[in-house]
């Protein structure tokens, strides 16, 4: 399976109410690539989010995918080539794992059709993919904060898109389980193809795993590019207000953020310099 | 965790076979359920001042002429259990499809005003206007459907339903209530009986006149919720998730909506608003039926069976009459208190 579907937004613009939050935003995501958004809070990430897999009508522009507007797709059709797992998803009172992941399948189901061998063959993989396999006859509602989002993770996978949407993945998990997660939509990335875009709040992690990185503020991108050319020191100061150093991240090569704050810095790296160089 | 790759045979395996044994355990329930309805329903037609065995009532079922039985079985107990099996069946499955789309047990329509809302508008009608039969049917329908959509309108404006529609819907239900009281104590002539109809809801003085439409909008109304079971329970996991399945999430609650306030309107036009049937109903097949599926047909089983045996129970049992919504009340109501001491142990939210 190789993914070779399109997502673009052009000109988008988003808002709740009378407030805007995406404004006039272009944003091309690289097919069979990972995207990382990142930006502060409140900057419109988890809204470009929802409004890419059609939860929220845009104001103006459109969300296109094989260059036909979303909100104008079948709803099925679409959730068959494009999974959102949300930020917070609901799982219903003592509901299995099983039977969780199998809400999955709905997509490729109709009103009256037969549970078939390919929907349990969907959820056996999703759930071997994310080492659910001895937990899928525990109520979800037992189970820790790092195997409840791997559950919700085959749940999207068990719907086999090609494109999957994460709306902060990695929140309330340890770093052991972030790297867990990271590591499986890599996985995911690399043997299916899957289109993979995520908002995340830790820019390092973005940095490591993304191929295309993608920093907004103001309602608009401000920097997108591979993590070399969005996670500068210029582009944390203009985004988030913050000064920091970036480095090589000797295990992984790829740019890692040092904050600096008002307190515990080192002799070494005083805070005029840094306050000179912005 | 490791490659994505095709799953091993054994895990397809397990998965099959943990989908199997939960829809043979939801089917079981449902059989024995269904079994529990015909019982009820037989003995409701044989128990009464006079006991009549069962081959008598099934002649007289069955169209023949039996001395005695064909007035009291076909004219007075068959329109009596008839009715009692159709407004069950509305009030769980009406009941139980609220509770899922909201998410919260607390939501059933009797707690949030929509099956009072049709009580009092259907008394109003009686009462103030002398209308009967259909008129008052439609006036209900209207009535319940108003209150749906201003509870819809006051409480989905940034697209949550909790805490605020279910307050919302408390206080509806109080203004109803005092609605149908206030109606009432304008209609002189009626006996108390009579008025509990309209209060806790009765069986007692049915006939097919007020049966058939309620069977009628059963047979139209239940297939629809039917069809959606897969969408709802869809629902269930929140819009975002259900939107991102190909859920058409508004369109879902709105047929939902229409399907579930038709169906209470209609049985509620007959024999009041049996209290607490569908509040009970879905949490009681939830129970019974555990993790495996869809509640829609237990629920709607379980309020048939609730309402049978509870009128069974209030005629003979007491010593005296009472009319089915008092022991549905009664049994009700601590149920209702338990849910709210437990949800505000949970953390306050409802």
């Amino acid at each position: 399976m190789t993914a070779t579907h399109s997502l673009a937004a052009e000109a988008l613009t988003l808002g709740y109410g009378d407030r805007t939050v995406i404004d006039e935003l272009d944003l091309v995501v690289p097919p069979g690539r990972i995207t990382a958004i990142v930006g502060a809070n409140a900057c419109g990430k988890s809204t470009l989010l929802r409004s890419m897999s059609r939860l929220l009508a845009p104001r103006g522009g459109q969300v296109l995918l094989d260059g036909k507007a979303v909100h104008r797709l079948p709803a099925k059709e679409l959730a068959r080539t494009l999974g959102l797992l949300p930020q917070s998803p609901i799982a219903p009172e003592g509901i299995t794992v099983a039977d969780l992941v199998g809400r999955g399948r709905h997509p490729h189901q109709g009103v009256f059709t037969r549970w078939r061998r390919e929907d349990d063959e969907a959820v056996a993989a999703a759930l071997e993919a994310t080492q659910t396999t001895t937990l899928a006859d525990r109520p979800v509602d037992e189970l820790s904060g790092g195997q409840r989002q791997r559950v919700w993770i085959a749940m999207a996978l068990a719907q086999q898109t090609d494109l999957l949407l994460l709306d902060e993945p990695t929140t309330f998990l340890d770093v052991a389980h972030q790297v867990e997660v990271l590591d499986l939509l890599t996985d995911l990335n690399r043997a299916r193809g899957t289109t993979v875009v995520m908002v995340l709040h830790d820019l390092n992690m973005a940095a490591r795993y993304a191929d295309h990185l993608v920093a907004l503020a103001a309602g608009r991108v401000h920097a997108a590019g591979t993590p070399e050319d969005v996670l500068t020191e210029d582009h944390v100061r203009a985004v988030f207000g913050l000064d920091s150093r970036v480095i090589v991240d000797p295990t992984s090569e790829r740019p890692l953020m040092l904050p600096i704050g008002r307190h515990h810095m080192a002799a070494a790296a005083p805070r005029d310099v840094v306050r000179q160089v912005g | 965790m490791t490659a994505v790759a095709a799953p091993r045979p054994a895990t397809v395996d397990a998965v099959a076979r943990g989908r199997t044994r939960r829809a043979a355990r939801r089917r079981l329930v449902v059989a024995v359920l269904a079994v529990l309805v015909v019982a009820a329903f037989a003995a409701s037609l044989m128990i009464g001042q006079t006991f009549y065995p069962p081959g008598d009532v099934l002649r007289v079922v069955l169209g023949q002429d039996v001395p005695g039985a064909s007035f009291t079985v076909g004219r007075l107990r068959l329109p009596r259990a008839v009715l009692a099996v159709v407004a069950g069946l509305s009030f769980g499955l009406a009941g139980v499809t609220f509770q899922t789309m909201l998410r919260n047990p607390l939501a059933s329509p009797d707690v949030i005003g929509i099956t009072s809302g049709a009580s009092a508008a259907a008394a109003f009608a009686i009462v103030f206007l002398g209308w009967s039969g259909t008129a008052v049917s439609v006036t209900a329908i209207v009535a319940a459907l108003g209150v749906a959509v201003l509870m819809y309108t006051l409480a989905f404006t940034d697209g949550v339903a909790g805490t605020r529609l279910i307050l919302i819907g408390i206080g509806i239900a109080a203004m109803s209530k005092s609605i149908t009281s206030y109606v009432l104590s304008k209609a002189g002539a009626w006996d108390f009986a009579e008025a509990l109809r309209w209060l806790t809801g009765s069986l007692n003085g049915t006939t097919w006149g007020a049966t058939v439409p309620a069977l009628l909008a059963l047979v139209v109304l239940g297939p629809l919720l039917l069809v959606l079971t897969r969408d709802l329970s869809g629902l269930q996991l929140g819009d975002d998730t259900a939107s991102a399945l190909g859920i058409r999430v508004e369109r879902t609650r709105i047929t939902a909506i229409v399907g579930a306030v038709g169906l209470l309107a209609f049985a509620t036009a007959a024999c009041g608003p049996i209290a607490f049937v569908s509040f009970l109903a879905g949490p009681i097949a939830a129970r019974i039926v555990g993790p495996n599926g869809s509640l829609l047909v237990p629920a709607a089983l379980v309020g048939a069976l609730l309402v049978l045996v509870a009128d069974l129970v209030g005629q003979f049992a007491l010593g005296t009459r009472f009319p089915v919504g008092v022991v549905t009340g009664v049994l009700g109501a601590p149920y209702l208190i338990y849910l709210i001491v437990r949800t505000n142990r949970a953390g306050g939210s409802l």
